[in-house]
This record gives C-alpha cells, structure tokens and sequence, in this order.
C-alpha cells in the first residue's frame, strides 16, 4: 500500500498570530513557520503503518512557497520516503484554498496511485477543516474524518472518529481519505542521523500548470481584523466574594 | 436567493439547539427552507415546522441517514442543493464533516464557522484560534455556510411550515457504520448550557474531576475541559472546549485550574462572564476572566461547592 500524505507550512503553534496594520492578513513574513500540528500526527501515523509492515511508501506533498521545501525536510525526516514540492504561489501570504489544494492533490494522486491519503483536519492558520473532505468527494473516495484510532485491514479501514456525542467507529473502504484528530498519536522528533539521511531522499519540485490545475480563489479576503479583546477583570480576596459572584451570573 | 439549512439529526434525534441557531443565521438573509435526512423525521421536522422564518421543511427518510454519514448525503442530496444559493449547516462535527463533501461535489467552497453575516455573499469568520477574525466574499454560485452557532440566538417557535416529503435514490458504498460510543448524561449539552464548569491540567486525574463534576452538578452546568486534560485521559474528548474542540459562549464559565491557552480562549472567550480559579497568579486565563481567584483548587471548589 501507499499512502500519501499532504503537509502544510503554517506559522509554528506556540507563535501569537498578529494582524498587519493594513489589514491584509496575519503577518507571516520573519516568523517561525513549522508544520501543520495535525499534518504531523497524520504523517506520524503513515508512518506507524508503514513500520507495521501495511504499506510500502509514504509520499509527502506541500503545497505553497518555495520554503515549503523545508517542512517536506522535516517529513522526510521523520520518515517520509519521497516528497513532493507543488510550487503555488511566492507569497507566503497568499493562503492556497482548500478547494484548489483538493484539485492539486487529486491531480497529484492520479499520477501516483494511493491507496490511501492521510490528512490533518485542519490548518491551524485558516481553520477550514475542509480539505480532506473535498479531496474524498473530488476522487470519489470513502471519507473518514477526525479519526482518533485507525485500523488498516485489507480492503477497508476502520477508523474510530471523535464527534460531538463522543466516538463514532467506521468502516471505510479503500481507497479512503482519512482526516487526524490530536489524540490519534504522538508524533516523534526526526534523529539528527534520520536529518542527514533525508538531505538525499528525493524532493521532486512541480507546479500547478504541470498537473494542469488553475489555482482559483472563490472567497476574496476583504479585510483581516484583531478580534475584539476582553478586558481583565478583577482578582478576588476570597472564595465568599467569588460564591457571591457565581450566584449573581447563574441566573434565575 | 434560495437558502436551504440542513437541519443536524443523529439517529432520528434532532441537535435542536444546533438547529435553530443555523436558522436563525440562514434567516437575516431572509425565509429558509430546512432539509430533514435521517432514518426518522417525525418528531424532528415538527420541531422544525415551527421554527420562525421557515417555509418549507423536506423531509427524506432513510436508514442510510442515520449515523450521518458524509457520503449518503453528498451523493444523494447534490440535486437538491444544488438549486439553492446558500447552504447552512451547524459548524458541529455533522455539519464540519458533510458540508466540505459537498463543496467537493458542487466545485464551491466552503466558509467555515462563520461568526456574523454581514451581506448575501459577504461573511467574517475567526482564523488562527480566533486570534484574527477575516471577513471574506465569495463568488461561488452556491454558498456553502457552516455557522459558529454560539454566535447566534435561537429562534422563536412561532412558525407553521408545510412539511414535504421527497424522494430520491440513495446510496453509499463508501463508508459502513460500526457503532456509537456516545456519553449519554443528565447533564446540559455543552454547546447550549448557560453554565459551563471546565477543569484543566491543574485537576489533575480522572477521579479528581469529579469535584469539577460536583460544582458542575450543583451549578445545573455542562462540564468542560482543556485540551490538556483531555490528552491526559482526565475527560473525554466530547468535554474540550477550545480551537479544535466546541466553541461556547454561555452566561458563566467557570475556568478551574486551567491556565488558559490560545486554543483554549478561543472556544470560551465569547462567555457572558468568565470566572477563573487557578493558583497560579500569572496564568494567562486571569487576563481574560471577569473575576479571579488565586487559590488552590483542591481547597476552593469544594468549599464553593458546599456555600452555594
């Protein structure tokens, strides 16, 4: 089996997202970029089959800058067997929509045939959480998303999903698309001798015309602004001043 | 404009308050046709024949409905939906999953979690945990809505919309369901509670979450977690509160040892009022709470508990 596995360059987590004075959008230029968080829980979990002896391959996709080079480093050092690079755009601020990457990936797996594509379930930079989901419905594919615990068998896959109620368990016939939720692994640091080693695993470098996609933009960014913000309020003496003021806000 | 909502049914069961809100967002553009798929729709499309500003409830009973699978409705309801302007759905974990399938369907995109309407085409949306909020216009011929429904009001049970049944063929060959683990609790839903007690890292073990569970109980409150006390197995994943858990906005929130991260506040900062117990004086959450105390859980919760 082969799975593919697509990763994005976002700002790293731990960094505060600060609007620009123009309100174009989120200021992305001298910060610290990292992977995806739920990107690198879907690799790490590629992986985890792969060292289970149920896949062959693993094949990490970025799509965006030319710097996305780097996270597809990353991949390739914690495990990934190749990459591929889908130059878009060459400004980091120029978000690729999750429509467009769902036509570059299909594109991307026609050529390459996996058996299955594991995604995060969101960036952590738009918070669409829509990608895999298009991705399944443009390959018509099975669709299995927010998966906590997933199970390869031979021609389906069972995946235990978080949702609203609590955990919803599937079966999903391959090929599928499968989307990770956090609790699904803990993603492991690359080895500096696995770092080495993925300077020469092979980083193949395309373009959206070469796979014959247009990159298209359906929502138009009007304005980006700061969210409203809330006042600290006031430290408490006691615990009878906070009863009071529990009481006060329950209502009724 | 034509504007459909998809109403969110689980196993014949309707998410009313999920439900109204979505209407009550689809209809500041205007009246709204609401679809009904599930095994069973009786009870759920009465409910929603009385919503306010509803025209007409379609109804399609199927078993292939029932656990709400992506693939029964984008491969059945494409015709449809396609003949409305906008689609709506809750941003829950039915809506989050259904309505990108269908934008992949349609070619549209789709705008997710949207906090406030501002024209037919034009809508702002949270993006990076909430830390930035972007009003966006879309140019698609269907709009795809999900709704951030701790943003909107329900609405009032005044309506009378006719109910219609329709048929169409229906199949998913893609996905079979296995089976539910779902917490069953007499508590209030966490998305719709007016209190919310959460507890965080500080509580520490499973067990000792039920003194969160106490002055929860106590309080008539949903409860809550951080995604840190999820991840250590103190709660279960439906309880997180936070950027990729629920969003809630109820009238008290009652942060217990939670220091409050980034993608924590973003799924509690729209709270009426926020009130934070942490021994840590520096925690972050104290910069957004109401009011603060500074003390050790342990001590204040049951105390609290026994003086209310």
């Amino acid at each position: 089996m082969k799975i593919l596995v697509p990763v994005k360059r976002v700002l790293d987590y731990n960094v505060k997202a600060r609007v620009k004075a123009d309100g174009t959008g989120v200021d992305l230029a001298n910060v610290k970029m990292s992977m995806n968080p739920f990107d690198e829980i879907a690799l790490e979990e590629a992986i985890r089959i792969k060292e289970n002896g149920k896949a062959e391959e693993i094949i990490a996709v970025s799509i965006g800058v030319q710097q996305n080079q780097e996270t597809l480093r990353t991949a390739l050092a914690m495990g990934a067997d190749r990459a591929i690079l889908v130059v878009a755009t060459d400004d980091v601020h120029n978000d690729i929509e999750p429509l467009t990457v769902a036509n570059i990936l299909a594109a991307i797996t026609i050529k390459e045939g996996p058996d299955l594509i594991l995604c995060g379930k969101q960036a952590i930079d738009n918070d669409f959480n829509a990608t895999a989901q298009m991705l399944s419905a443009k390959l018509k594919w099975s669709q299995a998303t927010f998966a906590s615990e997933i199970d390869v068998e031979k021609d389906k896959i069972r995946v235990t999903r978080e949702v609203d109620g609590g955990l919803q368990t599937i079966d999903a016939k391959i090929p599928a698309v499968v989307s990770v939720d956090l609790r699904l692994n803990e993603p492991r640091y690359a080895s500096l001798p696995n770092i080495m080693k993925a300077k020469r695993k092979p980083l193949e470098e395309i373009s959206p015309a070469d796979l014959g996609v247009e990159i298209s933009q359906r929502l138009k960014v009007i304005k980006t602004k700061e969210p409203d913000s809330r006042e600290a309020g006031l430290i408490l003496e006691n615990i009878d001043q906070l009863v009071e003021k529990i009481q006060e806000n329950v209502g009724g | 404009m034509k504007i459909l909502v998809l109403a969110e049914i689980n196993d014949g069961e309707l998410a009313e308050d999920q439900t109204s809100k979505t209407v009550s967002a689809a209809t500041s553009l205007g009246k709204v046709d609401v679809l009904c798929a599930s095994n069973s729709c009786t009870d759920a499309s009465k409910k929603i024949a009385s919503m306010e500003n509803v025209e007409k409830v379609f109804v399609i009973e199927d078993d292939i409905f029932s656990q709400s699978l992506a693939e029964s409705y984008s491969e059945t309801l494409i015709d449809t939906v396609s003949s409305y302007s906008h689609v709506f759905a809750p941003s829950s974990s039915f809506g989050k999953n259904i309505l990108p399938r269908i934008g992949g369907v349609l070619d549209a995109m789709v705008i997710s979690d949207v906090s406030k309407i501002i024209s037919s085409d034009t809508f702002e949306r949270p993006i990076y945990a909430g830390n930035a909020i972007q009003t966006v216009q879309s140019i698609d011929k269907v709009k795809l809505v999900s709704v951030r429904t701790s943003n909107f009001d329900s609405v009032p049970l005044t309506g009378s919309a006719d109910i219609e049944k329709i048929e169409c063929a229906t199949n998913n060959t893609y996905t079979t369901f296995v089976e539910n683990k779902i917490q069953t609790s007499d508590r209030p839903e966490l998305t719709s509670a007016k209190v919310v007690v959460s507890g965080g890292r500080g509580v520490g073990s499973k067990e000792n979450f039920e003194i969160i569970e106490g002055l929860a109980d106590k309080l008539g409150a949903a409860v809550g977690a951080s995604r840190a006390a999820v991840d250590s197995g103190f709660a279960p994943n439906d309880w997180q509160v936070g950027q990729t858990g629920k969003v809630v906005a109820p009238d008290l929130y009652v942060a217990v040892g939670i220091s409050g991260a980034i993608q924590h506040l973003a799924g509690m900062k729209d709270s009426k009022v926020i009130v934070a117990i942490n021994k840590d004086e520096e925690a972050p959450i104290f910069q957004v709470a109401d009011f603060g105390l500074v003390d050790d859980l342990f001590k204040a919760v049951p105390e609290i508990e026994k003086k209310i």
